[in-house]
């Protein structure tokens, strides 16, 4: 580019030298010519050989959306029409304070009286073996947008490491100049800073909808190559092959020229309110400085500081006081928003909205009744205005019930009353968009009888499908009953309106496959759940999906995360398998010894059988679980909404009364049903004659046998509301009972509501229903029974053996250890 | 970035699971709880819940808060106060994340799990 430091002998003004042609350095000189453009003879200097363009735009550029004179901002025109001398494609390369000079690469040096730096960023390249090698792209400059799409004109795989912003940009740009793309994500879910969990995972799928491969929880070990790059190595052993990878983690303040020339730095170059650094005469801007502790990587900040910056030169000092973001970006087509903080917290309320067939998910943070955050998928034509009461702090109190709907909706005169706007609707208006239900045949149902959401998703089948109308439906209700409404049937918590009943039925119609999923789809108005909802539906799936569904740790009670028993101490109990309540010497020689190893102080022969192991520490449970499982022992699920224990008598071996071998039978059902989780605990007991000393006739299924075979109870209790079994059958043969008992408990699994225990939910359902399907339906109890034993194929792995040989370590060692110095030697 | 006589380091952000917990003994006192939420927040409470000394490290953590595993309290992952109903306080301890590794105040860890 041309160069013209040569100064008019004539010029006597302040010589404003910049360092950086990008978009905060072009950007100030434009705000400082705004308001005195004669003040300031400016130079300005730009390690890129070109004329200041918006980076910003780069991804179009590499989407082949626009070329490179369409992003250009100021052209040379501009440099020349305003007397600005530009050294393009010559950085500087060190700073003289003393003498007030800068020197470029190339030797050209220039004195200043006030000195700009707006360096900006560099890209951060993760410190991998290989990341050296050709083929490894940065994703910063028009240089490295050339350097991709020569790549993508050969074709071939592309993996980007980085699934923020700037990743899924130079993803979406080389998968559409036809290049097969793998992301590779660290955190779980992508775009983590801007985006919540669940927009998080709604952008992987509509990406992976577009033929991305995206990896989250990629961890990079290595990229490899001879000579050039070939593939990418992460530590779990994968290896993706590759022809180039983009290296989009993130940026870093570009601080180097300013450190050595001695400026304090922080996170980047410190500046005060005036962008001045911590020397009077130079100033800096951009993605370079920290301000109060802030670095930003956005463009709006760098407005705001330009603006304070140019006030400071002419002396009409305005401070700048940092600036809260916002983003709003297209990611492959999709538009998505943040802004503010999404984190939530103390006294923050959430309020969602999700509609899924649009593929909409809207969530905005209110805090004291102003908005103090807001993460918009799919929609973001509020964005701005929920931006605009964040940043004025508006009290939106009168406009709460309404905000979720946006702008247009809110603002409407007399619509700002959610059963105004319902009112409002003409009678032909459709209310449920997926049974084609409108508003006059909703109201005529209830005029009908249907006086609770239920009854009317029963009769009319409004908001019997995906809920979005949920809300105004109950509208229509309060509108036309007035106080006569009545609460439908529970739902499952706080976050949902649906009940546990729908939710297991949508989860099987619609192949729902992750608890991220059904939140998505039955709009769940909190972001990640609560800890009522989350161990249900992790239930729920794990028994809709066997052996395909991923069981997810953070979403059950800390028993079923570490199988064992917290104490109110904090320590653990441990139960180990006896089955149908037999030992041996071995066993108990095995459980004798972890009582003294480990200092338990207490053993506990147990309510069903077994023996309980008090007291051990949560670390030590590992090394106790390799012990127990030497001796033959598995876990026993003590602490598991699972098949606890199966209780016998001695049965017709030994004892004189017994008509059958019910510890035999014990044994084998036992054998049968280790394993399987439940929507609650369920305890099986065998008697061997009708003295019952098994206590059979309180068990979820108890079997009592008779001489002519075996007596079938179910939903016994002996909990706070003691309850009797109810006698399901008499069958007789063994084999028979093992039938009847798989298939009860399949029926169980699949039909009761999670944490309800076999008594209650036979009184909701009533016995005939049972016996229906056990008893009467001999191919529905066999179908029954056949899914039962599918899913035990891949239930009956000891959890205790996998921990033992140091699966999931994590949860059982400290992250790290703190011995307090002595502060008085 | 190291242990300083302010902060102490206590490993790397991803070795806490998210939505979940790790904790950090302390010799001679109660441990901390280092919570990481879905949203990638990372909070430091004393382990012990305001109610029945539960070991709040163990409960399900959701948006902002953990519920206790001894009684479901749910305490606040910012403030340590219990939320809905339940009136108590647990002490926290200042947390901050640099360079992907996780600092917490050595001040308020001695003084909590004193």
């Amino acid at each position: 580019m041309e160069h013209r430091p040569i100064k008019a002998e004539s010029d006597t003004r302040e010589h404003l030298v910049v360092i950086g042609n990008g978009m905060a350095g072009c950007r100030a000189v434009e705000e400082l010519l705004a308001r005195d453009a004669a003040r300031y003879r400016v130079t300005i200097f730009g390690a890129e050989p070109r004329v200041n363009y918006n980076r910003i735009m780069l991804s179009p550029v590499l989407a082949g959306e626009k070329c490179f004179d369409d992003i250009v901002i100021n052209d040379a025109d501009w440099y020349a029409a305003n007397g600005i001398a530009l050294v393009a494609g010559d950085p500087v390369v060190t700073i003289d304070r003393e003498a007030k000079t800068v020197t470029t690469r190339g030797g050209v040096s220039e004195s200043y009286d006030k000195l700009l730096i707006a360096t900006g960023s560099d890209p951060f390249i993760i410190p991998v073996p290989g990341k050296d090698l050709p083929g490894v792209i940065a994703f910063r400059d028009m240089d490295d947008v050339g350097a991709m799409l020569s790549a993508a004109e050969r074709g071939g795989s592309a993996v980007v490491i980085g699934g923020g912003l700037l990743g899924l940009e130079a993803a979406h740009g080389l998968s559409l100049r036809g290049m097969k793309v793998t992301v590779l994500h660290l955190m779980p879910t992508l775009m983590e800073r801007q985006l919540d969990e669940a927009a998080g995972w709604l952008l992987k799928q509509a990406l992976e909808a577009r033929g991305q491969t995206i990896l989250t929880g990629a961890d990079t070990a290595e990229i490899i190559g001879n000579g050039k790059v070939e593939g990418v190595k992460l530590k779990d052993g994968t290896l993706i092959p590759a022809d180039i990878v983009v290296m989009a983690v993130g940026i870093r303040p570009s601080t180097a020229l300013a450190r050595e020339a001695g400026l304090a730095i922080g996170r980047g170059i410190q500046v005060d309110d005036h962008m001045v650094t911590s020397d009077a005469d130079i100033l800096a801007v951009g993605e370079c400085v920290e301000h109060d502790g802030q670095v930003y990587g956005l463009v709006a900040p760098l407005w705001d500081m330009c603006r304070s910056l140019a006030d400071g030169l002419v002396e009409t000092p305005t401070g700048y006081r940092g600036s809260v973001t916002s983003t709003k970006l297209k990611v492959s087509g999709i538009d998505v928003f943040s802004a503010g903080d999404f984190s939530g917290g103390d006294g923050c309320e959430d309020i969602v909205l999700r509609d899924a067939s649009r593929g909409v998910y809207k969530r905005v943070i209110v805090k004291d009744d102003r908005i103090v955050g807001a993460v918009l998928y799919g929609d973001t034509a509020d964005g701005n205005w929920y931006f605009d009461l964040l940043k004025k702090q508006e009290d939106v109190s009168d406009l709460r019930d309404v905000l979720i709907f946006g702008q247009a909706f809110a603002s409407g005169g007399g619509q700002a009353d959610p059963k105004a706007a319902v009112a409002a609707l003409s009678d032909d208006a459709e209310i449920c968009g997926c049974n084609g239900v409108s508003k006059g045949q909703v109201v005529s149902c209830i005029a009908k009888g249907a006086h609770s959401l239920d009854a009317v998703r029963g009769s009319c089948k409004a908001s019997a499908s995906c809920g979005s109308c949920t809300g105004l439906v109950e509208n229509l209700l309060a509108l036309t009953l007035g106080d006569d409404v009545q609460s439908g049937p529970k739902t499952m918590c706080k976050c949902t309106s649906f009940g546990h009943d729908d939710v297991r039925r949508e989860i099987v119609a619609q192949d729902m496959r992750s608890i991220p999923e059904v939140m998505q789809k039955l709009h769940w108005s909190t972001p990640d759940g609560c800890s009522a909802c989350r161990p249900a539906l992790n239930y729920y799936l794990l028994c809709a999906l066997p052996g395909e569904y991923v069981d997810d740790q953070q979403s059950r009670f800390v028993n079923e995360r570490l199988h064992a028993n917290i104490q109110k101490d904090g320590t653990y109990s441990v139960v180990p398998r006896m089955w149908g309540g037999l030992t041996n010497p071995r066993e108990l020689r095995a459980i004798a010894d972890v009582v003294e190893k480990y200092e338990a102080p207490m053993v506990k022969v147990t309510g069903g059988q077994r023996l309980d192991i008090f007291g051990i520490k949560k670390e030590d449970l590992p090394a106790v679980w390799a012990d127990l499982n030497a001796a033959g022992m598995v876990s026993g699920h003590a602490y598991g909404k699972a098949l606890r224990t199966v209780k016998t008598c001695v049965g017709s071996e030994w004892c004189r009364f017994g008509t059958q071998d019910s510890t035999g039978l014990g044994v084998k059902l036992e054998r049968m049903s280790w394993g399987s989780w439940m929507p609650h605990k369920f305890k099986i007991a065998v008697s061997g004659c009708p003295r019952n000393c098994a206590e059979a006739t309180i068990k979820d299924f108890g079997v009592v046998c008779v001489d002519s075979g075996y007596e079938l109870h179910v939903g016994g209790n002996g909990g706070i509301h003691v309850r009797a079994t109810d006698l399901l059958c008499k069958v007789a043969t063994e084999q028979e009972a093992m039938d009847h008992c798989a298939a009860f408990i399949q029926l169980y699994r699949e039909e009761a509501r999670y944490l309800e225990r076999t008594a209650p939910w036979i009184e909701r359902v009533g016995l005939e229903h049972i016996k229906a399907r056990i008893v009467d339906d001999e191919a529905g109890r066999e179908a029954l029974r056949a899914r039962f034993l599918y899913s035990q194929s891949f239930s009956q792995d000891d959890p205790w053996a996998q921990r033992a040989e140091g699966a999931e370590a994590e949860h059982h060692a400290p992250m790290a250890r703190f011995t307090p110095q002595k502060e008085i030697a | 970035m190291t242990t300083t006589a302010e902060w102490l380091d206590i490993g790397w952000v991803d070795q806490i699971p998210v939505r979940g917990s790790r904790t950090v003994q302390v010799e001679g006192g109660d441990d901390i709880a280092v919570f990481r939420t879905a949203e990638g927040k990372v909070f430091a409470l004393l382990d012990r819940c305001p109610h029945k000394h539960g070991r709040l490290s163990q409960g399900i953590v959701h948006g902002g808060a953990v519920a206790c595993p001894l009684h479901n309290w749910r305490i606040s992952l910012s403030t340590g106060e219990a939320l809905g109903d339940d009136k108590g306080c647990t002490p926290t301890v200042p947390v901050k994340i640099d360079g992907g590794r996780v600092l917490i105040c050595r001040a308020s860890t001695l003084k909590a799990a004193a």
